[in-house]
């Protein structure tokens, strides 16, 4: 079976391209606590646009960003990571003539708008918030779960400038009935009987001035593989309902049936109590995955690396479902003791707020560096893993082994 | 097989996709594995999950393809193709 790619550049060999392969697969993903099968087959590569990510699967197209990237606030759109479920993407092409449908039974009148009308009707509005994948972390989970096996990188920040959902939801009218809004974007399965990627959000939670439409990412248009023209943004909720590339909404007096709701995105009821629950789509054991939980990543220094006994910064990025971020502390003991790290600038309480701590006074050999964080409501990062079978919200501080010389 | 494969090619195949470079390991049930798994996603999918999953693992991961996602594999093919990722990208055996 050959399969071949615009990558797989004309004229270019195939030992060529071996070696290539060889130099881009090494060390990508090195992290012991990744599933063997990960570490061996994930690459660094560019997709159209975007500079060099981490590959986990080409079709449909799953590519993490690297954990050095994540020294600032700001999550650039050539370093944001990309997440499919259906293997048929919409290419530039066939989005010239896209148009946002709004209806379902629970909106008083149908619309249909062009991206100039929703430029030119509603009140523009921004927001500068984490996209974190549900499955972030994923392929830490302790035993390993199916699925992508995400690093740490299914994340990014960034500014979204749209409209309001409410504002558009207005437009069409809500009926007294309606109880969710589903999404629908230009991303199709391959197969017909593969179940489309819908997606539904309480009405509650689609009337709240924060969730906009965007078409800007940073400033410019949304990149294609980000969701361009239009993707929904839901501060502090998962990336599961993010949707890109959006075409419909439907007003729904009735919960979803979706699979993507009903059997995929569940976490067990109770174990990460949401600030408002999607009773909904709540079954007897299981409940949507929404809220963000605290975390914190360290993007510097990267694990293996050598750092100098005079003293070296520990940079990261801390984040949550909402609330802001109160405080970071670092260990450069194994978690032994802990100081504050300080704060960078605070860009909102759903953005990565960057941390710093100059480390000094460490004794030369191997040193663990662990970084653990508060959020403003008051929630802290787990000391143990909250075990799930979809590998969800692992927020369990991750050490980073470096030599001190 | 062969079919599928076709219409694969010609639907889903995006642009910036380089998964011809993405080979399974060798065995009986490798082609009927690659043909049919990749009429819906590169076959990446399963070296990322290589490794951990104990044959019941596997078994669900077939039986969710063939059931919800709708992959139409006869019952027959997908028991070569399960005792080819148990084989091959299975957990060790203890």
């Amino acid at each position: 079976m050959k399969r071949r790619g615009v990558l797989r550049g004309v004229g270019a060999s195939v030992a060529a391209l071996s070696a290539a392969k060889a130099a881009r697969a090494a060390g990508v993903l090195t992290d012991a606590g990744l599933p063997e099968g990960t570490r061996a087959s994930a690459t660094l590569e560019a997709l159209p646009g975007k500079n060099k990510l981490v590959k986990l699967t080409y079709r449909p197209p799953n590519y993490e960003t690297p954990v050095s990237v994540f020294r600032t606030a700001i999550t650039a759109n050539a370093d944001f990571f990309v997440r499919y479920h259906l293997g048929d993407i919409p290419d530039m092409a066939a989005l010239k003539d896209w148009k946002l449908s709004i209806g379902g039974d629970a909106a008083e009148k149908p619309l249909t708008f062009t991206l100039n009308d929703l430029k030119s009707r509603f009140p523009i509005a921004e927001v500068t918030s984490v996209c974190q994948c549900s499955g972030n972390r994923r392929g830490f989970s302790e035993p390993h779960v199916p699925g992508v096996q995400w690093g740490s990188g299914a994340m990014g920040n960034a500014r979204w400038t749209g409209v309001r959902l409410k504002d558009v939801l207005a437009a069409a009218g809500v009926k007294a009935g309606a109880l969710e809004v589903a999404f629908d974007g230009a991303d199709k399965p391959v197969i017909q009987a593969t179940p489309d990627f819908i997606k539904s959000i309480p009405l509650a939670m689609a009337q709240s001035a924060d969730v906009l439409l965007a078409w800007n990412m940073n400033g410019v248009a949304l990149p294609l593989l980000n969701g361009f023209p239009l993707r929904v943004v839901v501060p502090g909720w998962t990336a599961t309902y993010w949707v890109k590339h959006l075409t419909t909404i439907d007003v729904r007096s009735k919960p979803s049936e979706n699979f993507w709701m009903q059997k995929a995105y569940r976490v067990p009821k109770n174990m990460f109590p949401p600030e408002l629950a999607f009773l909904t789509q709540e079954d007897a054991n299981t409940a949507p995955i929404t809220d963000i939980v605290v975390n914190s990543l360290i993007a510097a220094p990267a694990p293996g690396a050598r750092v100098a006994q005079g003293g070296f910064d520990v940079q990261g990025v801390a984040w949550d479902g909402g609330s802001g971020i109160k405080s970071v502390e670092v260990s450069a003991d194994g978690g032994k003791t802990w100081k504050a790290a300080s704060l960078g600038q605070d860009l909102g309480r759903f953005a990565f707020r960057t941390f710093n701590l100059r480390v000094t006074g460490t004794a030369a050999g191997e040193a663990t560096i662990l970084a653990r964080a508060v959020s403003q409501r008051g929630e802290a990062q787990a000391d143990t893993l909250k075990f799930n079978p979809a590998g969800y919200h692992n927020n369990v501080p991750r050490a980073v082994s470096v030599t001190v010389a | 097989m062969k079919h599928l494969v076709g219409v694969a090619l010609l639907v889903s195949m995006p642009a910036w996709a380089d998964e011809a470079s993405v080979t399974l390991k060798p065995g009986p049930g490798a082609d009927v594995t690659a043909a049919n798994c990749a009429t819906c996603h590169s076959l990446d999918y399963i070296q990322i999950n290589g490794g951990f999953m104990p044959e019941a693992t596997w078994k669900a991961e077939v039986a969710k393809m063939r059931g919800p996602f709708g992959a139409p594999i006869e019952a027959a093919l997908a028991d070569e193709i399960l005792a080819y990722l148990v084989k091959h990208y299975g957990a060790p055996a203890r």
